[in-house]
């Protein structure tokens, strides 16, 4: 591996630099423009607004319900997108025949059933799981789809020369030759989860952090439309961070090279 | 053409044949309807006795892993019949065992687990599979190597997996499409050698397909010349070099250099034959 690709000390210091600057450019910039600070808060601002929200506004209640709706939403959208994919994929006909309801599905913004689900199921946790299961469901589906129609033939036929059932193939061939593509599913749902959560909060309820960003905004209160983003981030990065990490443990076998262009 | 089965050796009892191609055609369904259906093989005959080595020598797409597919069951011919010991290969079978270029040897599983798939498959009780594993990565020069993980070995190593795969279902016949045509000039003239040693050793009855025609006469007892497609044996030729489990020797004899020409030319005279 080349040097390029691996976090030197100095690299490391290098990166925390360019996050400082960042930092200072935001506090201090922005009074030398005039830039009114209910426009865009500084760090500073929105450091003290945070601590304020932890005292005041339950600022890790409405984090916890949000990131509870994006994992819930999140396992159960993947289950179903990998039950959907590999029941469409051992059997071509079933794929053919419901191709095309998917694909429009698939076409159509998920996010806009956000208000339907509201309608339908009020001001809960439920309405906001269900648009992150539905945006979830997608792209674990079709990369587990693609991933099945795309295992050389001649692995299948080696299994059979060994008068393979087909349920062997599925389980010793079929189901761990998806994998890599299943992980790339998982990573992009573990971001589009949130997304689906968030706009269900946007849409109705009073708690979680898309509430928050509701009322920041009717508050006329920049700097906690702030602290949520950054919150909403934290959620992502853990999220996301989770998925790669179970990827590491499940595809140890793959050499790394492999694992960092995935 | 030939009044008898070209590939049939004429001097040897039908008791004593492993596997038999009895006039076996197949047709394969056109790609687009209205098409004609495209003869991959046709009226191939070939018998191959107990512990013998035939290579099978053609152009590209004359169909000979057409024949191999047949010959480990995965395909049925359109007509004819396929025999392993006189009985009929009506489906994927435990006498038969085949090989690619490719290793195909599955990324997730180490070595040993890797070598183990065919038993495994067949329901083979973990102790035993891991006796044969251990036997065999042994007998492949692969032992230390158990643990480790395909994309960890090179190339060469990936096909001594892959054999040793294929001899752990201790199949009668070994059925191999170009094993060693993805290596390098030398890890092939040592992989011919462990081929060739094993063979005798372990009493395998071979098909060999191969494009290199030093390989086919240094490894074979004979080697059958096919046609462009549709693909039909016509020659037969005899390699009586002896010592068949010292490819190094056979390679070294002066008389492989009139082997590989008369080969030469009879793929010649398959061309002008069909054009």
């Amino acid at each position: 591996m080349s040097n390029a690709n691996t976090l030197t000390p100095r690299m490391a210091a290098l990166s925390l630099g360019v996050l400082l600057a960042f930092l200072a450019a935001w506090q201090w910039l922005p009074p030398l423009f005039n830039v009114p600070e209910f426009i865009l808060p500084g760090p500073l601002r929105i450091w003290n607004e945070f601590l304020r929200m932890i005292a005041v506004e339950k600022l890790w209640h409405h984090t916890g319900i949000t990131a509870l709706e994006v994992v819930v939403g999140f396992v159960l959208g993947s289950l179903l997108g990998m039950v959907i994919g590999y029941v469409l994929g051992v059997s071509p006909r079933a794929e053919l025949v419901l191709s095309p309801y998917i694909l429009a599905l698939q076409i159509a913004p998920k996010v806009a059933f956000a208000p339907l689900f509201v309608m339908w199921l009020g001001y809960t946790v439920y309405p906001k799981i269900l648009v992150a299961i539905l945006i979830v469901f997608f792209p674990v589906m079709v990369n587990v789809l693609t991933a099945i129609r795309t295992v050389d033939p001649d692995l299948i036929n080696l299994a059979r020369s060994f008068s393979s059932s087909r349920l062997q193939i599925f389980h010793m061939i079929e189901f761990p030759a998806t994998l890599p593509p299943l992980f790339s599913g998982l990573r992009i749902a573990s971001t589009l989860a949130i997304i689906g959560v968030v706009v269900g909060e946007l849409v109705g309820g009073n708690q979680g952090l898309g509430y928050l960003l509701m009322y920041g905004e009717g508050q006329g209160n920049t700097a906690i439309v702030f602290v949520t983003i950054l919150m909403l981030t934290l959620i992502g990065v853990l999220a996301y961070g989770a998925v790669v990490w179970a990827e590491a443990r499940v595809l140890h076998y793959l050499p790394r090279a492999q694992h960092h262009a995935t | 053409m030939t009044q008898h089965a070209p590939g049939v050796g004429s001097n040897r009892s039908d008791s004593n044949i492993r596997i038999e191609f009895r006039k076996v055609s197949k047709r394969f369904a056109p790609q687009n309807a209205g098409a004609a259906p495209v003869t991959a093989v046709e009226d191939v005959s070939i018998a191959i006795a107990d512990g013998e080595i035939v290579s099978l020598i053609g152009p590209s797409g004359c169909g000979k892993s057409t024949l191999l597919n047949m010959g480990s069951g995965l395909y049925l011919p359109s007509e004819g019949e396929v025999f392993v010991d006189g009985e009929p290969v009506t489906g994927p079978n435990r006498h038969v065992a085949f090989m690619l270029q490719k290793d195909l040897l599955l990324p997730w599983r180490t070595i040993r687990e890797n070598i183990e798939f065919g038993l495994e498959i067949r329901h083979v009780d973990a102790a035993q599979r891991r006796d044969t594993a251990m036997r065999l990565l042994n007998k492949c020069r692969l032992s230390g190597f158990e643990n480790h993980y395909p994309h960890q070995l090179s190339g060469g190593m990936r096909q001594r997996a892959a054999l040793a795969r294929t001899l752990a279902v201790d199949p009668k016949v070994l059925l191999m499409d170009e094993p060693f045509s993805a290596l390098d000039a030398q890890t092939k003239m040592v992989l011919q050698r462990d081929l060739a040693q094993t063979v005798v050793e372990e009493k395998k009855t071979t098909l060999f397909i191969t494009h290199d025609l030093v390989e086919g006469v240094a490894l074979s007892d004979r080697v059958l010349v096919m046609s462009r497609r549709p693909g039909r044996i016509v020659r037969e030729m005899k390699v009586d070099l002896g010592d068949r489990g010292d490819p190094f020797a056979r390679r070294l004899s002066p008389r492989m250099g009139a082997y590989v020409k008369e080969l030469t030319d009879l793929l010649d005279i398959g061309h002008q034959e069909l054009l």
